[in-house]
């Protein structure tokens, strides 16, 4: 058990290195005075989702990977269940 | 021509003073003539790192406003001749620190040495902008833990948008020195890397300074860490450093106090 659990054990400076991200492209943002990309996408896609599904602000992921060959941006929205959406 | 560079991080406690002493202390023993200064007015210590503590008479607020002459309040080493140090004030409170004040003192520097070390403060008031605001190199002094890497980006935006070369167009150039680093931790991923420090922050690598015991060692007995003990791993890391910092290309490496193979294995190149 002991020692599964040492082989499944999460490592913490992967999520460090998340978090540090997210927050950043946030900070990086409001600091600038103007919004960055990231933030602005997010805002944009969230107000033409919102247009035909209601979704909280905290449901919508927007996350950009720079790498040196290619770059990613990762949109994830959480949309509530057909019966909460109905009620 | 003379260099002004400043060591800044925006939290306390990552090893802005040590850094500065050590990278002031490497500069001097290969011939440039340096002086570090201190500007936490208030909280002064770059004078107790350095081992000068008793030999404080006047200090940067008193050349500021004109009360001493620069050369009554520069103290100079007493191991090594070309190093000197500028102390902060401990009584006075950083407004006294003013942006014209602060030019002239630092132009009458320029004349005297080859490099001019400011030692910021912790946080981004006064202190910290009068450290970095005539600056033409940085050193941002960042530990391999969240929140430093967070204020440590901050100290970026203002480095890019505070500074005298910004404000006229200018682009500072930019260091990333980090310290306190554990590379078998970083491996067993309980530690941010070396990596993932440099995607976030995106600036150039300047030296790794590895955890170690040496760090306290020097600063207990007051002597900057690359001269009470240059064969250490900071120390060596800090001599590597300045080697780069002087246009140099050497090879990055993780120095180690002990007999491992961790600096060989995680050997890496400079950015």
């Amino acid at each position: 058990m002991s020692l599964l659990s040492f082989f499944n054990r999460r490592t913490s400076a992967p999520v460090a290195r998340e978090r540090l991200q997210i927050l950043l492209a946030h900070e990086r943002g409001i600091v600038g005075g103007k919004p960055d990309l990231v933030s602005q996408l997010r805002e944009e896609i969230l107000a033409v989702v919102r247009r035909h599904v209601m979704v909280e602000q905290d449901n919508v992921q927007v996350k950009m990977n720079r790498d040196s060959d290619i770059s990613t941006l990762e949109i994830e929205i959480e949309i509530p269940a057909p019966a909460a959406a109905g009620a | 021509m003379a260099k002004v560079l400043v060591v800044t991080s925006g939290k306390g406690g990552v090893g802005k003073t040590t850094s500065s002493a050590a990278l002031g202390a490497a500069l001097a023993h290969g011939g440039e003539k340096v002086v570090v200064i201190d500007f936490d007015v208030g909280l002064r210590n770059l004078d107790l790192v350095m081992g000068a503590e008793r030999r404080v008479v006047f200090d940067l607020i008193n050349v500021v406003q004109g009360d001493a002459k620069l050369n009554q309040a520069l103290i100079r080493d007493k191991r090594i001749e070309n190093l000197s140090l500028l102390p902060a004030s401990q009584t006075r409170d950083k407004d006294a620190l003013t942006e014209e004040g602060v030019a002239r003192v630092l132009d009458e520097l320029r004349q005297k040495f080859d490099w001019i070390i400011c030692d910021s403060p912790a946080g981004i008031e006064r202190g910290a902008t009068m450290a970095m605001r005539h600056a033409d190199v940085a050193v941002v002094v960042t530990n391999p833990e969240v929140s430093s890497v967070r204020d440590s980006d901050r100290i970026i935006g203002l480095l890019d948008s505070k500074t005298e070369l910004a404000e006229k167009g200018g682009r500072i150039e930019k260091h990333l020195l980090l310290t306190r680093y554990d590379p078998v931790r970083a491996e067993r991923g309980e530690m941010l890397k070396v990596d993932d420090v440099l995607e976030i922050l995106s600036i150039p690598l300047i030296g790794i300074i590895p955890e170690s015991e040496e760090v306290l060692r020097a600063s207990n007995v007051g002597s900057p860490v690359t001269l009470n003990n240059p064969g250490s791993a900071p120390g060596r890391a800090y001599f590597d450093a300045v080697r780069r910092l002087k246009g140099e290309t050497v090879e990055l490496t993780i120095p180690s106090d002990k007999k491992s193979l961790f600096g060989k294995l995680f050997g890496r190149r400079a950015a």
